[in-house]
Protein backbone atom coordinates (compact mmCIF):
# COMPACT_ATOMS: atom_id res chain seq x y z
CA UNK A 1 0.00 0.00 0.00
CA UNK A 2 2.13 2.42 1.27
CA UNK A 3 4.76 1.34 -1.84
CA UNK A 4 1.75 1.70 -4.27
CA UNK A 5 1.40 5.60 -2.02
CA UNK A 6 4.87 6.29 -2.70
CA UNK A 7 5.13 4.95 -6.64
CA UNK A 8 2.23 7.30 -7.44
CA UNK A 9 3.45 10.24 -5.62
CA UNK A 10 7.30 9.67 -7.82
CA UNK A 11 4.96 9.99 -10.81
CA UNK A 12 3.26 13.01 -9.99
CA UNK A 13 6.06 14.36 -8.84
CA UNK A 14 7.91 13.28 -11.95
CA UNK A 15 4.46 14.85 -13.94
CA UNK A 16 4.94 18.12 -11.87
CA UNK A 17 8.47 18.49 -12.68
CA UNK A 18 7.98 17.48 -16.67
CA UNK A 19 5.01 20.27 -16.54
CA UNK A 20 7.26 22.76 -14.49
CA UNK A 21 10.08 22.33 -17.43
CA UNK A 22 7.82 23.01 -20.03
CA UNK A 23 6.31 26.16 -18.02
CA UNK A 24 9.58 27.36 -17.81
CA UNK A 25 10.79 26.34 -21.56
CA UNK A 26 7.56 27.89 -22.64
CA UNK A 27 8.00 31.30 -20.49
CA UNK A 28 11.72 31.31 -22.03
CA UNK A 29 10.47 31.03 -25.39
CA UNK A 30 9.42 34.57 -26.90
CA UNK A 31 6.62 35.63 -25.72
CA UNK A 32 5.19 37.45 -28.85
CA UNK A 33 4.94 34.04 -30.43
CA UNK A 34 3.44 33.08 -27.07
CA UNK A 35 0.29 35.75 -27.04
CA UNK A 36 -0.10 34.96 -31.02
CA UNK A 37 -0.12 31.27 -30.33
CA UNK A 38 -2.74 31.35 -27.94
CA UNK A 39 -4.47 34.36 -29.46
CA UNK A 40 -4.71 35.60 -25.87
CA UNK A 41 -3.04 38.62 -24.36
CA UNK A 42 -3.71 38.83 -20.62
CA UNK A 43 -3.15 42.11 -19.44
CA UNK A 44 -3.81 43.29 -15.96
CA UNK A 45 -6.15 46.28 -15.29
CA UNK A 46 -7.34 48.12 -12.50
CA UNK A 47 -10.62 47.99 -11.47
CA UNK A 48 -11.65 51.04 -10.05
CA UNK A 49 -9.69 54.08 -11.74
CA UNK A 50 -11.94 55.67 -14.10
CA UNK A 51 -12.03 56.92 -16.43
CA UNK A 52 -8.87 55.05 -17.30
CA UNK A 53 -9.97 51.82 -15.92
CA UNK A 54 -13.33 51.38 -13.70
CA UNK A 55 -16.96 49.20 -14.22
CA UNK A 56 -19.68 50.57 -16.50
CA UNK A 57 -23.06 50.26 -15.48
CA UNK A 58 -23.51 47.42 -17.30
CA UNK A 59 -20.17 45.76 -15.02
CA UNK A 60 -18.37 45.57 -18.20
CA UNK A 61 -15.05 47.13 -17.39
CA UNK A 62 -14.63 50.35 -19.78
CA UNK A 63 -12.37 53.55 -19.84
CA UNK A 64 -9.20 54.95 -21.87
CA UNK A 65 -7.06 52.00 -21.18
CA UNK A 66 -9.37 49.16 -21.82
CA UNK A 67 -9.95 51.24 -25.37
CA UNK A 68 -6.30 51.30 -25.45
CA UNK A 69 -6.15 47.80 -24.87
CA UNK A 70 -8.50 46.28 -27.39
CA UNK A 71 -7.00 48.38 -30.29
CA UNK A 72 -3.32 46.70 -29.37
CA UNK A 73 -4.84 43.41 -28.89
CA UNK A 74 -6.33 44.06 -32.56
CA UNK A 75 -3.52 44.83 -34.00
CA UNK A 76 -1.72 41.83 -32.87
CA UNK A 77 -4.93 39.44 -34.21
CA UNK A 78 -5.63 38.35 -30.69
CA UNK A 79 -8.22 38.24 -27.78
CA UNK A 80 -7.64 40.50 -25.01
CA UNK A 81 -8.12 38.97 -21.54
CA UNK A 82 -8.39 41.08 -18.37
CA UNK A 83 -8.14 40.95 -15.22
CA UNK A 84 -8.68 43.09 -12.09
CA UNK A 85 -5.07 43.27 -10.17
CA UNK A 86 -4.06 45.96 -7.29
CA UNK A 87 -1.48 48.40 -7.00
CA UNK A 88 0.35 46.09 -5.03
CA UNK A 89 -0.01 42.96 -6.88
CA UNK A 90 0.75 43.48 -10.30
CA UNK A 91 4.28 43.84 -11.08
CA UNK A 92 4.73 40.40 -8.80
CA UNK A 93 1.84 39.30 -10.98
CA UNK A 94 3.76 40.09 -14.65
CA UNK A 95 6.57 38.77 -13.44
CA UNK A 96 5.50 35.48 -12.15
CA UNK A 97 4.22 35.50 -16.04
CA UNK A 98 0.59 35.35 -14.92
CA UNK A 99 -0.25 37.92 -16.77
CA UNK A 100 1.57 39.39 -20.72
CA UNK A 101 0.95 43.27 -19.92
CA UNK A 102 -0.11 45.90 -17.54
CA UNK A 103 -1.08 49.28 -18.48
CA UNK A 104 -1.46 52.60 -16.27
CA UNK A 105 1.78 51.91 -14.80
CA UNK A 106 4.11 55.59 -13.83
CA UNK A 107 7.81 55.35 -14.93
CA UNK A 108 10.26 55.08 -12.50
CA UNK A 109 13.65 54.22 -11.89
CA UNK A 110 12.99 51.43 -9.29
CA UNK A 111 10.79 49.95 -11.62
CA UNK A 112 12.62 49.83 -14.77
CA UNK A 113 14.93 47.25 -12.92
CA UNK A 114 12.10 44.71 -12.59
CA UNK A 115 9.90 45.26 -15.98
CA UNK A 116 10.47 47.16 -19.28
CA UNK A 117 8.33 49.73 -20.55
CA UNK A 118 6.68 50.30 -23.92
CA UNK A 119 6.35 54.49 -24.97
CA UNK A 120 4.06 56.34 -22.73
CA UNK A 121 0.98 56.33 -24.26
CA UNK A 122 -1.16 58.35 -21.68
CA UNK A 123 -1.03 61.30 -20.15
CA UNK A 124 -0.83 61.91 -16.17
CA UNK A 125 -0.49 65.03 -14.74
CA UNK A 126 -1.34 66.79 -11.57
CA UNK A 127 -2.95 70.85 -12.83
CA UNK A 128 -3.81 73.64 -11.26
CA UNK A 129 -7.51 73.66 -12.49
CA UNK A 130 -9.40 76.96 -12.93
CA UNK A 131 -12.46 79.25 -15.27
CA UNK A 132 -11.19 80.44 -18.47
CA UNK A 133 -11.54 83.91 -17.19
CA UNK A 134 -9.39 83.73 -13.97
CA UNK A 135 -5.55 84.52 -15.13
CA UNK A 136 -3.39 81.93 -13.71
CA UNK A 137 -0.42 81.54 -15.34
CA UNK A 138 2.25 79.92 -12.44
CA UNK A 139 3.09 79.33 -9.10
CA UNK A 140 3.09 83.09 -8.47
CA UNK A 141 -0.89 84.14 -9.17
CA UNK A 142 -1.55 81.87 -7.06
CA UNK A 143 -1.26 84.52 -4.44
CA UNK A 144 -4.73 85.63 -2.72
CA UNK A 145 -6.59 82.93 -4.42
CA UNK A 146 -9.16 80.43 -2.51
CA UNK A 147 -7.64 76.83 -3.80
CA UNK A 148 -9.61 73.35 -3.12
CA UNK A 149 -7.08 70.24 -2.28
CA UNK A 150 -7.53 66.85 -1.34
CA UNK A 151 -5.67 66.84 2.52
CA UNK A 152 -3.00 65.00 2.50
CA UNK A 153 -2.40 63.76 -0.86
CA UNK A 154 0.38 64.39 -3.66
CA UNK A 155 -1.62 67.24 -4.95
CA UNK A 156 -2.07 69.00 -1.17
CA UNK A 157 1.91 68.49 -0.99
CA UNK A 158 2.79 69.72 -4.02
CA UNK A 159 1.00 72.83 -4.31
CA UNK A 160 1.62 73.50 -0.67
CA UNK A 161 5.75 74.00 -1.85
CA UNK A 162 4.87 76.05 -5.01
CA UNK A 163 1.49 78.53 -3.69
CA UNK A 164 2.80 82.03 -1.98
CA UNK A 165 2.25 82.16 1.91
CA UNK A 166 -1.38 84.28 0.95
CA UNK A 167 -2.65 81.55 -1.14
CA UNK A 168 -5.89 80.57 0.49
CA UNK A 169 -5.14 76.43 0.47
CA UNK A 170 -8.90 74.87 1.49
CA UNK A 171 -8.55 71.04 2.48
CA UNK A 172 -11.19 68.90 1.92
CA UNK A 173 -11.58 64.95 2.87
CA UNK A 174 -12.39 63.57 -0.43
CA UNK A 175 -12.58 64.28 -4.52
CA UNK A 176 -16.37 65.23 -3.93
CA UNK A 177 -15.53 67.92 -1.72
CA UNK A 178 -12.75 69.56 -3.57
CA UNK A 179 -15.26 68.96 -6.79
CA UNK A 180 -18.14 70.62 -5.08
CA UNK A 181 -16.37 73.58 -3.88
CA UNK A 182 -14.73 74.17 -7.37
CA UNK A 183 -18.53 74.09 -9.34
CA UNK A 184 -20.51 75.92 -6.57
CA UNK A 185 -17.75 79.00 -6.64
CA UNK A 186 -16.95 78.21 -3.13
CA UNK A 187 -13.11 78.30 -4.17
CA UNK A 188 -11.33 79.66 -7.37
CA UNK A 189 -9.01 77.26 -8.28
CA UNK A 190 -8.47 73.25 -7.50
CA UNK A 191 -4.95 70.97 -8.23
CA UNK A 192 -6.28 67.56 -9.25
CA UNK A 193 -4.58 64.75 -10.98
CA UNK A 194 -6.00 64.61 -15.26
CA UNK A 195 -7.80 61.55 -14.18
CA UNK A 196 -9.92 63.82 -11.65
CA UNK A 197 -10.20 66.60 -13.38
CA UNK A 198 -12.13 64.59 -16.26
CA UNK A 199 -14.69 63.34 -14.04
CA UNK A 200 -15.01 67.93 -13.79
CA UNK A 201 -14.53 68.52 -17.89
CA UNK A 202 -17.15 65.59 -18.23
CA UNK A 203 -20.24 67.83 -16.91
CA UNK A 204 -19.27 70.93 -18.89
CA UNK A 205 -19.77 73.74 -16.55
CA UNK A 206 -20.86 77.37 -17.67
CA UNK A 207 -17.29 78.07 -16.23
CA UNK A 208 -15.14 76.37 -18.76
CA UNK A 209 -12.58 74.81 -16.41
CA UNK A 210 -9.00 74.44 -18.06
CA UNK A 211 -5.94 73.56 -16.44
CA UNK A 212 -3.92 77.06 -15.83
CA UNK A 213 -0.83 75.21 -15.22
CA UNK A 214 0.97 71.58 -14.34
CA UNK A 215 2.35 70.55 -11.13
CA UNK A 216 3.53 67.49 -12.08
CA UNK A 217 3.44 65.92 -15.70
CA UNK A 218 4.69 61.92 -15.70
CA UNK A 219 2.59 59.90 -18.50
CA UNK A 220 1.44 56.47 -18.25
CA UNK A 221 2.95 53.51 -19.50
CA UNK A 222 2.24 50.18 -20.38
CA UNK A 223 4.88 46.90 -18.32
CA UNK A 224 5.98 44.09 -20.08
CA UNK A 225 8.72 41.45 -18.82
CA UNK A 226 12.75 42.20 -19.47
CA UNK A 227 14.19 40.71 -22.02
CA UNK A 228 10.67 40.48 -24.45
CA UNK A 229 12.33 42.59 -27.05
CA UNK A 230 10.04 41.53 -29.67
CA UNK A 231 7.01 41.90 -27.67
CA UNK A 232 8.51 45.57 -26.54
CA UNK A 233 9.19 46.66 -30.24
CA UNK A 234 5.57 45.41 -31.79
CA UNK A 235 3.64 47.48 -28.62
CA UNK A 236 5.83 50.62 -29.35
CA UNK A 237 4.74 50.39 -33.25
CA UNK A 238 1.28 49.64 -33.00
CA UNK A 239 1.08 52.51 -30.15
CA UNK A 240 2.98 54.97 -32.43
CA UNK A 241 1.08 54.10 -35.30
CA UNK A 242 -2.10 54.79 -32.91
CA UNK A 243 -0.50 57.98 -31.73
CA UNK A 244 -0.14 58.77 -35.77
CA UNK A 245 -3.52 58.28 -37.18
CA UNK A 246 -5.15 59.63 -34.19
CA UNK A 247 -6.60 56.48 -32.59
CA UNK A 248 -5.22 57.76 -29.14
CA UNK A 249 -6.09 61.31 -29.50
CA UNK A 250 -9.73 60.50 -30.26
CA UNK A 251 -9.53 58.24 -26.74
CA UNK A 252 -7.76 60.78 -24.90
CA UNK A 253 -10.73 62.89 -26.33
CA UNK A 254 -13.52 60.35 -25.34
CA UNK A 255 -12.51 59.92 -22.11
CA UNK A 256 -10.28 62.90 -20.49
CA UNK A 257 -11.83 65.50 -22.65
CA UNK A 258 -8.69 66.81 -23.76
CA UNK A 259 -6.39 66.56 -26.74
CA UNK A 260 -4.23 64.17 -26.60
CA UNK A 261 -0.68 65.92 -25.31
CA UNK A 262 2.06 66.69 -28.57
CA UNK A 263 5.02 65.66 -25.88
CA UNK A 264 3.06 61.67 -25.69
CA UNK B 1 7.39 44.92 18.79
CA UNK B 2 4.83 47.38 19.57
CA UNK B 3 3.63 50.81 18.59
CA UNK B 4 6.31 53.51 19.97
CA UNK B 5 4.30 56.73 20.75
CA UNK B 6 6.37 60.17 19.82
CA UNK B 7 4.84 62.70 20.61
CA UNK B 8 7.48 64.82 19.84
CA UNK B 9 6.42 64.90 16.22
CA UNK B 10 3.37 67.36 17.65
CA UNK B 11 5.06 69.74 19.51
CA UNK B 12 5.86 71.66 16.67
CA UNK B 13 2.27 72.13 15.64
CA UNK B 14 1.40 73.65 19.10
CA UNK B 15 0.20 76.20 17.55
CA UNK B 16 -2.44 74.69 14.78
CA UNK B 17 -3.73 73.11 17.50
CA UNK B 18 -4.18 76.29 19.56
CA UNK B 19 -5.74 77.51 16.34
CA UNK B 20 -8.19 74.53 15.70
CA UNK B 21 -9.30 75.14 19.29
CA UNK B 22 -10.05 78.71 19.45
CA UNK B 23 -12.34 78.02 16.12
CA UNK B 24 -13.74 75.28 17.66
CA UNK B 25 -14.71 77.43 21.00
CA UNK B 26 -15.90 80.46 18.88
CA UNK B 27 -18.46 78.58 17.03
CA UNK B 28 -19.64 76.51 20.25
CA UNK B 29 -19.93 80.39 21.92
CA UNK B 30 -21.62 81.97 18.99
CA UNK B 31 -24.13 78.70 17.74
CA UNK B 32 -25.10 78.52 21.93
CA UNK B 33 -25.97 82.12 22.44
CA UNK B 34 -27.87 82.58 19.26
CA UNK B 35 -29.11 78.92 19.42
CA UNK B 36 -30.61 79.32 22.69
CA UNK B 37 -32.10 83.24 22.12
CA UNK B 38 -33.58 82.00 18.75
CA UNK B 39 -34.69 78.45 21.27
CA UNK B 40 -36.55 80.65 23.41
CA UNK B 41 -38.46 82.86 21.05
CA UNK B 42 -39.11 79.93 19.08
CA UNK B 43 -40.52 77.73 22.41
CA UNK B 44 -42.53 80.80 22.74
CA UNK B 45 -43.74 81.22 19.41
CA UNK B 46 -45.23 77.52 19.32
CA UNK B 47 -47.30 78.92 22.30
CA UNK B 48 -48.42 80.94 20.82
CA UNK B 49 -52.22 81.42 19.37
CA UNK B 50 -50.89 82.52 15.92
CA UNK B 51 -51.67 78.99 14.44
CA UNK B 52 -49.05 79.77 11.04
CA UNK B 53 -46.66 80.75 13.67
CA UNK B 54 -47.18 77.46 15.50
CA UNK B 55 -47.04 75.28 12.06
CA UNK B 56 -44.09 76.88 10.92
CA UNK B 57 -41.98 76.39 14.09
CA UNK B 58 -43.07 72.87 13.90
CA UNK B 59 -42.42 72.38 10.26
CA UNK B 60 -38.36 74.03 11.04
CA UNK B 61 -37.99 72.21 14.37
CA UNK B 62 -39.50 68.66 12.15
CA UNK B 63 -36.44 69.64 9.32
CA UNK B 64 -34.02 69.82 11.27
CA UNK B 65 -34.20 67.76 13.95
CA UNK B 66 -34.99 64.34 11.28
CA UNK B 67 -31.80 64.91 9.11
CA UNK B 68 -28.25 64.75 9.05
CA UNK B 69 -26.26 67.99 10.24
CA UNK B 70 -23.42 67.71 8.11
CA UNK B 71 -26.32 67.17 5.21
CA UNK B 72 -27.86 70.61 6.14
CA UNK B 73 -24.29 72.24 6.30
CA UNK B 74 -23.37 70.41 2.84
CA UNK B 75 -27.48 72.43 1.68
CA UNK B 76 -26.11 75.75 3.16
CA UNK B 77 -22.27 75.83 1.90
CA UNK B 78 -22.24 74.09 -1.71
CA UNK B 79 -26.19 74.28 -2.25
CA UNK B 80 -27.19 77.86 -1.47
CA UNK B 81 -24.42 78.98 -4.12
CA UNK B 82 -26.12 77.73 -6.87
CA UNK B 83 -29.43 80.34 -5.33
CA UNK B 84 -27.06 83.13 -5.39
CA UNK B 85 -26.18 83.04 -1.77
CA UNK B 86 -22.39 82.57 -0.93
CA UNK B 87 -21.13 81.97 2.53
CA UNK B 88 -17.47 81.51 3.58
CA UNK B 89 -16.86 78.29 4.94
CA UNK B 90 -16.65 80.29 8.47
CA UNK B 91 -19.97 81.91 7.79
CA UNK B 92 -21.86 78.69 6.67
CA UNK B 93 -20.53 76.76 9.56
CA UNK B 94 -21.79 79.06 12.30
CA UNK B 95 -25.04 79.19 10.41
CA UNK B 96 -25.39 75.16 10.31
CA UNK B 97 -24.68 75.04 13.93
CA UNK B 98 -27.28 77.83 15.09
CA UNK B 99 -29.76 76.27 12.91
CA UNK B 100 -29.14 73.30 14.52
CA UNK B 101 -28.87 73.97 17.90
CA UNK B 102 -32.02 76.16 17.76
CA UNK B 103 -34.57 73.71 16.38
CA UNK B 104 -33.26 71.80 19.53
CA UNK B 105 -33.44 74.32 21.72
CA UNK B 106 -37.27 74.85 20.65
CA UNK B 107 -38.37 71.48 21.23
CA UNK B 108 -36.14 71.36 24.68
CA UNK B 109 -37.39 74.70 26.15
CA UNK B 110 -40.85 73.72 25.04
CA UNK B 111 -41.26 71.40 27.35
CA UNK B 112 -39.75 73.41 30.00
CA UNK B 113 -42.80 76.40 29.39
CA UNK B 114 -45.24 73.25 29.21
CA UNK B 115 -43.87 71.81 33.11
CA UNK B 116 -44.39 75.45 34.33
CA UNK B 117 -47.61 74.89 36.42
CA UNK B 118 -50.45 77.18 35.48
CA UNK B 119 -50.73 78.53 38.62
CA UNK B 120 -47.95 81.05 37.89
CA UNK B 121 -49.25 82.46 34.69
CA UNK B 122 -52.68 83.58 36.91
CA UNK B 123 -50.94 84.31 39.74
CA UNK B 124 -48.84 86.68 37.31
CA UNK B 125 -51.51 88.05 35.89
CA UNK B 126 -53.56 88.59 38.84
CA UNK B 127 -50.68 91.13 39.64
CA UNK B 128 -51.03 92.89 37.24
CA UNK B 129 -48.29 92.25 34.93
CA UNK B 130 -48.13 92.36 31.17
CA UNK B 131 -47.59 89.42 29.16
CA UNK B 132 -43.87 89.88 27.82
CA UNK B 133 -43.26 90.78 31.59
CA UNK B 134 -44.90 87.60 32.62
CA UNK B 135 -42.85 85.64 30.46
CA UNK B 136 -39.99 87.24 31.42
CA UNK B 137 -40.05 87.20 35.02
CA UNK B 138 -42.02 84.54 35.98
CA UNK B 139 -42.31 81.65 32.90
CA UNK B 140 -38.84 81.80 31.36
CA UNK B 141 -36.59 81.48 34.37
CA UNK B 142 -38.84 78.50 35.46
CA UNK B 143 -38.88 76.42 32.28
CA UNK B 144 -34.79 77.28 32.16
CA UNK B 145 -34.57 75.85 35.42
CA UNK B 146 -36.62 72.82 34.36
CA UNK B 147 -34.32 71.74 31.37
CA UNK B 148 -31.65 73.56 32.21
CA UNK B 149 -29.48 69.92 32.49
CA UNK B 150 -31.07 69.08 29.08
CA UNK B 151 -30.21 72.41 27.38
CA UNK B 152 -26.37 72.42 28.58
CA UNK B 153 -25.99 68.73 27.28
CA UNK B 154 -27.43 70.06 23.47
CA UNK B 155 -24.58 72.91 23.91
CA UNK B 156 -21.97 70.25 24.24
CA UNK B 157 -23.34 67.79 21.62
CA UNK B 158 -23.25 70.68 19.31
CA UNK B 159 -19.41 71.37 20.18
CA UNK B 160 -18.76 68.19 20.02
CA UNK B 161 -20.86 67.68 16.44
CA UNK B 162 -18.51 70.71 15.36
CA UNK B 163 -16.00 67.95 14.42
CA UNK B 164 -17.69 68.27 11.13
CA UNK B 165 -17.49 71.40 9.82
CA UNK B 166 -13.65 70.53 9.07
CA UNK B 167 -15.38 68.57 5.91
CA UNK B 168 -15.63 71.90 4.29
CA UNK B 169 -12.69 73.16 4.95
CA UNK B 170 -13.12 75.22 8.29
CA UNK B 171 -10.08 75.09 10.28
CA UNK B 172 -11.52 73.69 13.70
CA UNK B 173 -9.84 70.69 16.02
CA UNK B 174 -10.19 68.35 13.91
CA UNK B 175 -9.05 69.81 10.57
CA UNK B 176 -6.08 70.66 12.49
CA UNK B 177 -5.73 66.84 13.68
CA UNK B 178 -6.72 66.18 9.90
CA UNK B 179 -4.07 68.08 8.65
CA UNK B 180 -1.09 67.68 10.64
CA UNK B 181 -1.33 63.79 10.35
CA UNK B 182 -1.80 63.83 6.80
CA UNK B 183 1.54 65.67 6.83
CA UNK B 184 3.45 63.15 9.70
CA UNK B 185 1.64 60.16 9.62
CA UNK B 186 1.52 60.39 13.39
CA UNK B 187 -2.54 58.94 13.34
CA UNK B 188 -2.72 57.74 16.42
CA UNK B 189 -0.94 60.42 18.79
CA UNK B 190 -2.51 63.23 17.08
CA UNK B 191 -5.95 61.65 17.47
CA UNK B 192 -5.06 61.10 20.89
CA UNK B 193 -4.16 64.42 21.42
CA UNK B 194 -7.66 66.07 20.22
CA UNK B 195 -9.21 63.69 21.83
CA UNK B 196 -7.60 65.15 25.30
CA UNK B 197 -8.85 68.15 24.15
CA UNK B 198 -12.07 67.76 23.35
CA UNK B 199 -12.61 65.89 26.54
CA UNK B 200 -11.10 68.68 28.23
CA UNK B 201 -13.19 71.22 26.51
CA UNK B 202 -16.58 69.30 27.05
CA UNK B 203 -15.72 68.58 30.87
CA UNK B 204 -15.26 72.24 30.90
CA UNK B 205 -18.27 73.95 29.07
CA UNK B 206 -20.28 71.85 30.83
CA UNK B 207 -18.84 73.10 34.64
CA UNK B 208 -18.74 76.76 33.05
CA UNK B 209 -22.60 76.66 31.97
CA UNK B 210 -23.88 74.72 35.15
CA UNK B 211 -21.98 77.79 37.32
CA UNK B 212 -23.66 80.03 34.92
CA UNK B 213 -26.52 78.61 35.33
CA UNK B 214 -26.83 78.06 39.60
CA UNK B 215 -28.71 81.14 39.64
CA UNK B 216 -31.55 79.94 38.05
CA UNK B 217 -32.27 77.30 41.08
CA UNK B 218 -32.17 79.89 44.10
CA UNK B 219 -34.90 79.02 46.32
CA UNK B 220 -36.07 76.28 44.80
CA UNK B 221 -35.79 73.46 47.15
CA UNK B 222 -33.99 70.34 45.55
Amino acid sequence: MNAIVSRRMTVVAGLAVALGFMGVTSAMADELDDIVKAGVIKVGIFEDFPPFSSAGADMQSQGYDIDVINALAAALGVKPELTGITGQNRIPSLTEHKLNLLVSVGVSDERKKVVAFTAPYAPYSIDVMGPKSLMVKGPADLAGKSIAVNRGTLEDTSVTDVAPADADIQRFNDYNGVISAFLSGQVQLMVVGNDVGASVLAKQPDIEPESKFQLLNSPSAMAINQGEDRLLAKLDETLATMKKDGTLDAISKKWLFIPLPPEL
Amino acid sequence: MGYELDFGALAQHFGLFLEGTAVTLGLTAVAAILGVVLGIAGAAGRGSRIKWLRKAIAVYVELIRNTPFIVQMFFIFFGLPSLGLRLSALQAAALAMVINLTAYAIEILRAGLEAVPDGQREAGRSLGLRPLLLFVLIILPQALANVYPALTGQIVITMLESAVVSQIAVVDLTHVADFIQSRNFRAFETYLAITLIYLALAVGLRRLLAYAGRGLYAGRVR
